[in-house]
């Protein structure tokens, strides 16, 4: 592996980081597998490539953006909290109808975004290389993220949340209407995922309505290796697990395309098939650990 | 104070399964009130309780507290006013979150949640103090989640949460059934203290008719969602277990009885 492949996985580990992040909250804070995020990466995509093409400044896109990933997730929660819709089916549905609102923001299935002001020209103007550039802003971005999620998650509301994934009927009981934790906490992942979706989109110059396509994988497999790896012991040390799980993940990935046996190498459209099955093995390691031992 | 008049609730309505859990149930609850609910497997004790507290919706009748309609009010609006523990340890303590922060979410029960620091420095001191009052040493590990202490210990801080801020009702769901003899026994002196302490209007659901006799001054036995008996002060101060054994035989009798006239 170069240098370059290296700093690559970096760059990629750490923007989608922010997505994972998001993923965490859903899936292990709020015990809500969420799949809305594979419509909702693209969403802040579509949205920032409007905007960005609309003129309009791209630190405004990435607030924008983040508005509409909102929206999105709190869709997904109200259908499951207020409608009973069952949870996942109701982020499948929220996932479904993005890909059409994402076309129609987009006015067609992608938009390049080559010859627009980005996030990232500031620190170009300065004279720092492109490719510097972006990894430093998303070092920036993921720093931010990370201690703001982790304040959130101290605070009032945020422990509220907390609460409300571990233990719904003592919350309740505390005077906490839980719908509305869920609809906040998933809203948030949902922004989260919307952030990391736009600024993917104005790194690599484009936003495609299919970016999305197995983001809640690459988020679950995140969290799970950062888990694995790091602990999950306090919030601050779990959140920057997700972070590093990330990076991780995408340093295996690149990998894993250099991969060759003989006649045959990984391709890039191997990498979902990869991801799953990875995901499989964390998910089902403990369980089968359990089994071996008793046999 | 709660009154309830002509609470009706059904499980499964309409159903081959349908059960008429609680038939007509008026009660009036006087404030300082502690009153021990007993019954047989199915009388409606807990559906009883859970009603008072929102969890289960009634099909008709209606419940007072406090003065204020909550018929329909949603469960965690009823939190406002009525506190619980519940005879599963863990469901009434956050188990990932640490005993310090189980006590911020209870401080804040029933009150709006904002953007302040969940524990707040200044009321560590006050945490401790409550917590040094059950003596079982938890005033020194207020970092530790509450998924480490034991189903006792974790009943006993579910106790201190609940009467933290000062309930209208308490509502106690047979709420040592789960916990070895002694420390049943603990927290059950705990309840004593902390009510008598804090003049709590309290309702306790127990199977131990022991339990019964010894707290509260009002007894009410329940069988097939009625109240077959209910006695308060002096009255219940007479009472022995043998009467209540007595009590219990006849109301089964009757439904031997009924079963044979079927049968015949």
């Amino acid at each position: 592996m170069t240098w370059y492949a290296v700093l690559g996985a970096l760059e990629q580990g750490l923007v989608y980081g922010i997505m994972a992040v998001g993923v965490y909250l859903t899936f292990r804070i709020l015990d809500f597998p969420d799949l809305t995020v594979d419509g909702s990466l693209p969403l802040g995509a579509s949205i920032t490539a409007l905007a960005l093409t609309s003129g309009i400044n791209p630190f405004i896109a990435l607030v924008l953006s983040i508005a509409g990933g909102f929206l999105a997730g709190m869709v997904t929660a109200i259908l499951n909290t207020k409608l009973k819709v069952l949870h996942l089916l109701a982020s499948i549905l929220t996932m479904i109808a993005l890909y059409s609102i994402n076309i129609r923001i987009m006015d067609g299935p992608n938009v390049s975004l080559l010859a627009v002001d980005t996030v990232f020209d500031p620190l170009i103007e300065l004279g720092i290389p492109g490719h510097l550039a972006s990894t430093v802003v998303f070092i920036g971005v993921a720093a931010l993220i990370v201690i703001g999620v982790v304040w959130f998650l101290y605070t009032e509301l945020g422990m509220s949340i907390l609460a409300t994934g571990d233990n719904s009927q003592m919350i309740t009981s505390q005077g906490v209407n839980t719908h509305t934790m869920i609809i906040l906490g998933v809203g948030l992942s949902n922004a989260l995922v919307a952030l990391s979706g736009s600024l993917i989109a104005q790194n690599q110059g484009a936003s495609d309505v299919n970016m999305g396509v197995g983001t809640i994988v690459a988020g679950l497999a995140s969290v799970i290796v950062g888990e694995t790896v790091l602990g999950d012991k306090t919030i601050p040390r779990a959140i920057i697990a997700v972070l590093a799980g990330s990076v991780i993940y995408r340093l295996a990935i690149a990998m894993a395309l250099g991969l060759e046996l003989g006649e045959f190498s990984v391709s890039p459209s191997d990498l979902n098939l990869i991801t799953a099955i990875l995901v499989v093995i964390a998910l089902t390691a403990p369980t089968i650990k359990k089994k071996l031992k008793l046999s | 104070m709660i009154t309830i008049s002509n609470l009706i609730k059904y499980f499964h309505k309409g159903s081959v399964n349908e059960i008429l859990a609680l038939d007509g149930i008026s009660l009036e609850v006087k404030d300082g009130d502690f009153i021990t609910v007993i019954g047989s497997n199915g009388a409606g004790k807990s559906t009883l309780l859970n009603c008072i507290a929102g969890t289960y919706a009634i099909d008709s009748g209606s419940i007072k507290a406090s003065g204020q309609d909550i018929t329909v009010w949603p469960e965690y609006k009823r939190a406002k006013l009525i506190a619980r523990v519940f005879q599963d340890p863990l469901l009434g303590t956050c188990a990932s979150a640490s005993i310090e922060q189980n006590l911020a979410l209870a401080y804040k029960r029933g009150q709006k949640r904002g953007l302040a620091f969940g524990v707040k420095s200044r009321d560590r001191g006050f945490f401790r103090q409550e917590l040094k009052q059950l003596g079982l040493g938890l005033e020194d590990r207020l970092l530790d989640t509450a998924g480490l202490l034991s189903g006792g210990q974790r009943q006993a801080l579910t106790m201190l949460m609940a009467t933290l801020i000062r309930p209208d009702i308490l509502l106690l769901d047979e709420h040592v059934a789960a916990l070895d003899p002694k420390t049943a026994h603990q927290v059950l002196e705990l309840t004593r203290e902390i009510v008598k302490q804090k003049k709590l209007t309290t309702l306790m659901v127990t199977h131990q008719m022991k339990h019964a006799l010894q707290l509260g001054n009002r007894l009410m036995m329940l069988h097939r969602g009625k109240i077959i008996l209910d006695v308060r002060d002096e009255e219940k101060g007479k009472l022995e277990v043998k009467d209540l054994l007595a009590k219990f035989y006849e109301v089964q009798g009757e439904e031997l009885s009924n079963d044979k006239m079927l049968l015949a």
